[in-house]
């Protein structure tokens, strides 16, 4: 079998870097979809009627569409039409920080119509405002519901964030490419950073078991 | 201090309340009777617009609650609601779910807040109960630190949905104890109930609602020993 670990050593610096290169656009996008989700949740389940009809064509159609087009027409469509030249990083946090917000949105707004309404009522009847009722009694129900669905969500970004590799950003997937290239023998680097991508997603999984924890002791 | 006039609702087409004409002074209990789906529920979270009536006015001291322009939120500082499935919230110890909207709500600082609780706390026996979280609480703790919950705000006027009956049967005493006791201190008390005891022994008065109207209303002895109306006989012959 033609296998040789010892190759990829001098670059295994070069590819343990694309951890932190992956690590820093992945926590963006998640910020950035967690709170734009956030929002289109509280319009999907508000009163004001446009308002909830963008938030539902927003989810239909990122969630009707592939991610890596998403990605593609940001990248090299955007520049066409406003001769604006965008960078990778920003390219891939809007595509992933914008298709994450479209799943976030129909997670959290699951989660939040589970609350029981005598919550909601509850809170009204001691002269809570919707700003804090919202934030301090119902979301932090809702995220409780949710988590294991958003922490799934996270993961599932983190391992399709790979496909930012095809516009060139270096990041891991990107990196374990370029050692193959280079060393005209794929199959070490490949599995090298598909280890790597693992142990994100365990450290993650962890994560997402312990704050259910702590969530629930309450329960 | 509350009036009711000409009060209706409808859900869709179905005619829930229907004409309802009310006048409660300050620290009077009143006692909603009826059977079931007679609208009691439903005229009672009309009272702080849980439910926006169709018609009529609500006055709460002089003030139009049903006003285009009142404002309800702050309306519902003064008007406490204890609810029949207890609605504390899961996420806040017992201590927080009492001092929760006093600091927000009523901007008291989180000291002067959590003294108050306390208090209130010892007044309903559940002093040594603070840190717990409400699901290691028996339905009638949970009603107590619900009733705690709603008196934090010190409300002008309270409004209670069958209190008790979510209650196993020996609980219901130590939660209707705690109602009896703040309809002494002078509370002002609007109380949807089945416990025809309690309606008889603290209410000043009695209010039988049927297929969301009023009925007849009196002060409890006449009600119970010589109701006027033929609907009230029947109600009373089945449930005494
Ligand atoms: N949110 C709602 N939407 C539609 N109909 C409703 C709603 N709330 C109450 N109703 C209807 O209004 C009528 C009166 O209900 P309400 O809950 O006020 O009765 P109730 O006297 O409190 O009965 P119970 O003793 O069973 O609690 C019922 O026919 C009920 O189905
Ligand atoms: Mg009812």
């Amino acid at each position: 079998m033609n296998l040789d670990f010892s190759q990829i050593v001098p670059y295994i610096p070069f590819m343990i870097e694309g951890i932190w290169v992956t690590l820093q656009f992945v926590i963006v996008s998640i910020l950035v979809g967690f709170i734009l989700g956030t929002v289109f949740a509280l319009f999907k389940i508000g009163k004001i009627k446009p308002l909830k009809w963008v938030a539902d064509a927003y989810t239909s159609i990122f969630r009707g569409t592939p991610l890596i087009l998403q990605l593609m027409i940001i990248y090299f469509g955007l520049p066409q039409l406003f001769g604006y030249d965008i960078s990778p990083f920003l390219s891939a946090v809007l595509a992933f920080g914008l298709n994450s917000a479209a799943y976030v949105s129909e997670i959290i707004r699951a989660g939040i119509e589970a609350v029981d309404i005598g919550q909601t009522e509850a809170s009204m009847a001691l002269g809570v405002s919707y700003r804090k009722r919202m934030i301090d009694i119902i979301l932090p129900q809702a995220l409780k519901n949710i988590l294991p669905a958003l922490m799934n969500e996270f993961i599932t970004l983190t391992k399709e964030s790979a496909i930012v590799s095809t516009i060139g950003y270096l990041d891991l997937m990107r990196r374990a490419q370029v050692v193959g290239a280079d060393l005209f023998r794929n199959f070490e680097a490949y599995l090298f950073v598909g280890l790597l991508y693992y142990l994100m997603v365990m450290t993650l999984t962890i994560i997402g078991k312990r704050l259910e924890r702590r969530l629930k002791r309450s329960d | 201090m509350i009036k009711i006039e000409y009060l209706a609702k409808s859900f869709d087409k179905n005619e829930v309340l229907q004409n309802i004409n009310l006048d409660i002074k300050k620290g009077e209990v009143v006692s909603i009777i009826g059977p079931s789906g007679s609208g009691k529920s439903t005229l009672l979270r009309c009272v702080n617009l849980l439910e926006q009536p169709t018609e009529g006015k609500i006055f709460v001291n002089g003030d139009e609650l049903t006003a285009p322009k009142a404002n309800i939120t702050k309306a519902r500082e003064k008007i406490g609601m204890v609810f029949q499935h207890f609605h504390l919230f899961p996420h806040f110890t017992v201590l927080e779910n009492i001092t929760y909207a006093p600091i927000k709500v009523k901007q008291l600082s989180k000291q002067e807040a959590q003294a108050k609780g306390r208090e209130l706390l010892e007044r309903v026996g559940l002093a040594d109960k603070e840190n717990d979280y409400p699901n290691r609480l028996s339905g009638g703790q949970k009603q107590r630190v619900a009733i705690a919950r709603a008196l934090a705000m010190e409300p002008e006027l309270m409004l209670f949905d069958e209190p008790t009956s979510a209650l196993d049967p020996e609980m219901v005493k130590e939660v209707l104890d705690v109602m009896k006791d703040l309809a002494h201190s002078g509370m002002t008390m609007l109380v949807v109930t089945h416990e025809m005891g309690f309606a008889k022994e603290v209410a000043d008065r009695v209010i039988f609602l049927d297929e969301g109207k009023l009925i007849e209303t009196g002060d409890p002895k006449t009600f119970f020993e010589r109701p006027e109306t033929a609907r009230a006989q029947d109600f009373l012959a089945k449930i005494l």
